[in-house]
């Protein structure tokens, strides 16, 4: 069997024809495996949708009780078979529930990884390499610019703002789902053991990481809060939030991103960030080579992000590799769900 | 060399002033001699070594990487200096470094044949230990800490400093590289800045001066009166900032001054002023500057020219050094360069003035003086279009005696009796301006040319009143000097473009670019003829955000495109001081110090001002 006929893209995202199911469809399919649930890797609307228990979740919180018509919760490690296709969930590290869903037909096995990240993370399973024939990879960061640093190192320069400037509010921008929960979680590792204040929009998905065992401390809601008592405090936003009217509540703002874009400093400057903290849910370019490796598959095929210089390094490397162009990922405008997770 | 590199990445990113201020003393605190030493020198602009060009970089670089890597890394980024620090690899040898140390020898599908289902299950497999890098939570490894065992330790800023001091050119990329090798993304990336002298972070040598004082909550005059005799990495300074010394004594020859500053006049001071406590003088439209003269310990004659924050400027003007070396009568020194061979009694002074462009004994507008500053190089043929003329106000000391504590009235007649002394023409007094009773002044202030200035009119830009009682006090005492300004010039123009400020603007609109109106290819068009971001009170800017907000047509990254038809948008009166050809601005002029003054939501943007308006105030050279 080739590959492609085990799995090849189409407007709806990757098809696997043999098991009749879609990989993070990005329109309403049948059946639809979803890898973990940022907006725009899990999309209402499918007939029915197999994913792991947070996963299933998380949609659930974001888009109601009726998302899909079915659903099916798969653990991680367990086998289930589709037709002649047996399907795997394997831990992908990026956030909580998410998973790299391996294929296997006919002594032919394909990786589809999802958004992965191989860097330690207190809010997830630590990624899992997963031996395959086929490793299908993001490329949200990769270029060898990228290499994202200790993420306790981040959190102490923000820590270190936050003594020096104690009359100043700190503002964190952070994705709603996963990002703000590790870097709640990485500074409590940090010792710091003061409220945390989370915009509205965070609170239901950060909630239901605490009800899954994952320590967070004493987190209060902004807007019960007058603005002087914010003074010395830190906040977690969607990004887009702390550019926005909504930060006139707070006293002299300084604004921080906890982003692997904040790596490059136009980036930074353009979104007006005062304190860019790189810290990534993505593998970087030393990760996502190292964990191509890893993998032993002899055929990489790469999506969303910087393709070309992957696929140079993987040709580089006596390994075949293409991009995969499909579209729609990474690209949601963050404003449209509850404080989006476009990517980063 | 990475704590020097966080302050500079944190700094580079600060917007305020003060927060600035506290980042650069927190380091002074924090970081031992000499470090703290070589990088208050690096902020100030002290240090001096041979620059590396950025071809040698790329040199570097190439030697390294992939280049088509390198390629898409630099377009993508685009900052060489960026984008060597960040993919600058992290071991020279090899990328080996992560991978994983044996791959599994048993090939998956074999496993999966014989197996079935459960073989792929291998449940929250703990990571492989290549692949775990870095730590989690406060007990985690330094980000040093990952790089090896073998690796020695990043330089620190005082090696990088003195090195570079000593280095020979051929030496250079080899260093470089060895350094690029133990300093992480952000010591890389400062270590470029510096050894590129493109520093750009937005810290002035003032600022960084005065961060050092607020270390030993001394007064920055303090600093900066002692600093030109200071020398990196300035232990004696920080001795004394630290309660550990006393005051490190100014043995320079010809130090700086603190400088006296005015108050702005407002009509309603007027009524607690009398008339004939005060001496008049015109307002030049210049450079303040402080030109001091003294004798070193050998005996040699040290004359400096500084600016009013007491920057050493005497590089930009040497045409004017020469009228600041004065001979001594008693030294039978020949001086050949200048003639006739003059004599004079002072050896040691200090003038507060104005430093302007005198062509034939007019004085030059501003826009003329402005096309001989920040020049790289001061060539011959620059100093000879734009000849520099002080035009001195007060006189500070003369010979051992400083004069700063008599009254205005005594220090103007020894000023007088100093530069006619003098007699050259490079040094000026500026004249008085009589007057008997406000009214006058007031009429003087509007029409300079009519009450004394004559053709030098273009170039004064108000009035000074100044106590004759007064002494010459640091800072802006109140009450002793005040400053009456002409009114600005004023256009309507229309709002084109937005962009959110920063602090505590950061969540409003703030920054606006206007334009005013021009015949276009397709009938009138709106040119972006300025940019400003103050002027209007709070409330205004709740309004005009509103505005913002409510008539984007287009978002291109940070800037909004604000609605601006004939009938569509909204008119800011600009007031601002003066106009300037520019090659740089699409419009052709540039405005400066424009500040809004009104806004004029009751005016259809198609009444607003066109360019050619701005035009004839060009020609005219009106402009003041």
């Amino acid at each position: 069997m080739r590959p492609q006929d085990l799995l090849a893209p189409t407007a709806a995202g990757l098809c696997c024809r043999p098991g009749g199911f879609h990989i993070d469809p990005v329109r309403p399919v049948e059946r639809a495996l979803i890898t973990h649930a940022h907006s725009d890797h899990a999309r209402p609307g499918h007939g029915m949708v197999l994913a792991t228990q947070e996963t299933l979740d998380m949609m659930r919180l974001r888009y109601g009780d009726n998302f899909a018509d079915r659903t099916q919760a798969i653990r991680y490690g367990e086998i289930l078979q589709l037709n002649d296709v047996s399907v795997g969930f394997h831990p992908a590290g990026h956030v909580l529930g998410s998973a790299q869903i391996a294929m296997s037909c006919n002594g032919l096995r394909i990786v589809a990884s999802g958004d992965y990240k191989d860097a330690p993370d207190p809010t997830c399973e630590p990624f899992e390499v997963v031996p395959c024939d086929v490793f299908i990879t993001e490329a949200t960061f990769g270029l060898p610019v990228f290499r994202h640093p200790d993420a306790a190192h981040e959190v102490r320069k923000l820590l270190d703002s936050v003594r020096l400037f104690p009359e100043r509010a700190h503002l964190v921008g952070a994705y709603s789902l996963g990002k703000a929960q590790r870097v709640i979680a990485l500074l409590r590792a940090a010792g710091y053991d003061a409220p945390i204040y989370l915009h509205g929009a965070m609170e239901s998905i950060t909630h239901y990481y605490e009800s899954r065992g994952i320590a967070l401390g004493e987190l209060r809601l902004v807007k019960d809060i007058k603005k002087a008592d914010l003074a010395g405090t830190v906040t977690l936003a969607p990004p887009s939030a702390t550019s926005d009217i909504w930060t006139r509540r707070f006293p002299d703002p300084l604004t921080a991103f906890a982003s692997g874009w904040m790596r490059i400093r136009a980036r930074a400057r353009q979104r007006g960030v005062e304190l860019p903290l790189v810290i990534s849910d993505h593998a970087d370019w030393d990760g996502l080579t190292a964990t191509i490796k890893a993998t032993g598959a002899g055929e990489i095929w790469v999506t969303h992000g910087e393709e070309e210089a992957l696929v140079h390094w993987c040709k580089t490397q006596g390994l075949a590799a293409r991009p995969l162009a499909l579209v729609g990922y990474g690209e949601e405008d963050e404003s449209a769900s509850t404080g989006g997770e476009d990517a980063a | 060399m990475n704590r020097f590199a966080e302050l500079l990445d944190r700094l580079s990113y600060e917007p305020g002033r003060n927060n600035k201020l506290r980042l650069i003393t927190q380091y002074f605190r924090e970081v031992p001699d000499p470090d703290r030493g070589y990088a208050l020198a690096a902020l100030t602009g002290t240090l001096s070594f041979k620059h590396a060009k950025p071809g040698l970089i790329r040199e570097l670089i190439a030697a390294r990487v992939d280049p088509e890597l390198f390629a898409l890394s630099y377009d993508y980024v685009g900052d060489l200096s960026e984008t060597v620090a960040l993919m600058w690899p992290r071991t020279p040898t090899s990328s080996s470094i992560k991978e994983p140390p044996t791959p599994d020898p048993s090939p998956p599908l074999a496993t999966l044949a014989e197996g079935g289902e459960e073989v792929a299950a291998t449940p929250s497999a703990p990571l492989p230990p290549p692949l775990q890098r870095g730590g989690v939570g406060g007990g985690g490894p330094l980000p040093d800490a990952g790089q090896g065992h073998n690796k020695p330790p990043p330089p620190t800023l005082t090696e990088v400093v003195t090195t570079l001091a000593t280095l020979g050119k051929a030496e250079l990329p080899a260093q470089l590289t060895h350094w690029l090798d133990e300093l992480d993304e952000t010591g890389r990336w400062a270590l470029l800045k510096l050894v590129t002298g493109a520093m750009r972070i937005g810290v002035s040598a003032r600022l960084a001066k005065t961060a050092a004082a607020a270390l030993g909550n001394k007064d920055p005059h303090d600093v900066e009166l002692i600093w030109p005799g200071l020398i990196p990495p300035y232990l004696d300074l920080f001795a004394w900032l630290e309660g550990r010394a006393d005051k490190p004594a100014n043995r320079d020859a010809a130090p700086f001054r603190p400088v006296m500053l005015a108050h702005a006049i407002e009509t309603d001071d007027f009524a607690t002023l009398d008339a004939r406590d005060f001496i008049a003088e015109w307002k030049w439209d210049g450079i303040r500057v402080q030109a001091v003269s003294g004798r070193d310990d050998d005996g040699n004659i040290i004359a400096r020219l500084y600016s009013r924050t007491g920057e050493d400027i005497s590089k930009s003007f040497p045409d004017l050094l020469p009228s600041l070396h004065l001979q001594d009568s008693s030294e039978k020194t020949l001086d050949v360069s200048r003639k006739p061979l003059r004599t004079f009694r002072h050896q040691a002074f200090a003038i507060d003035g104005e430093l302007l462009v005198l062509r034939e004994g007019r004085v030059q507008s501003f826009n003329v003086l402005q096309q001989r500053l920040n020049r790289k190089s001061v060539t011959p043929k620059l100093t000879k279009e734009f000849p520099i003329h002080l035009r001195a106000y007060d006189l500070l000391a003369d010979d051992d005696a400083d004069l700063r504590l008599l009254p205005f009235v005594e220090r103007r007649a020894r000023l007088q009796a100093f530069v006619a002394k003098l007699d050259d023409p490079r040094i000026g007094l500026s004249p008085v301006v009589p007057f008997d009773d406000w009214a006058t002044i007031r009429a003087a202030r509007t029409d300079p040319a009519a009450f004394g200035a004559g053709d030098d009119a273009e170039a004064v830009e108000g009035v000074m009143l100044k106590r004759r009682d007064a002494p010459y006090l640091p800072g802006r005492p109140k009450g002793q000097w005040w400053k009456w300004k002409r009114d600005p010039h004023i256009i309507d123009a229309v709002l084109m473009y937005a962009q959110r400020g920063h602090g505590k603007r950061s969540s409003y609109y703030s920054d606006y670019t206007f334009g005013v109106w021009t015949e276009g290819s397709d009938g009138d068009q709106l040119v972006p003829v300025g940019k400003a971001y103050f002027g209007f009170t709070d409330e205004e800017l709740i309004q005009i955000d509103r505005f913002v907000r409510r008539n984007t047509t287009e978002k291109f990254g940070p800037v909004r495109h604000v609605v601006h038809e004939p009938d569509q948008g909204l008119v800011l009166e600009v007031a601002f001081e003066g106009l300037q050809r520019s090659t740089r601005h699409k419009s052709g002029v540039a405005m400066r110090f424009p500040r809004i003054s009104r806004l004029r939501w009751d005016k259809p943007p198609r009444e607003a001002d066109r360019l050619e308006t701005l035009e004839r105030m060009l020609k005219t050279e009106k402009v003041h």
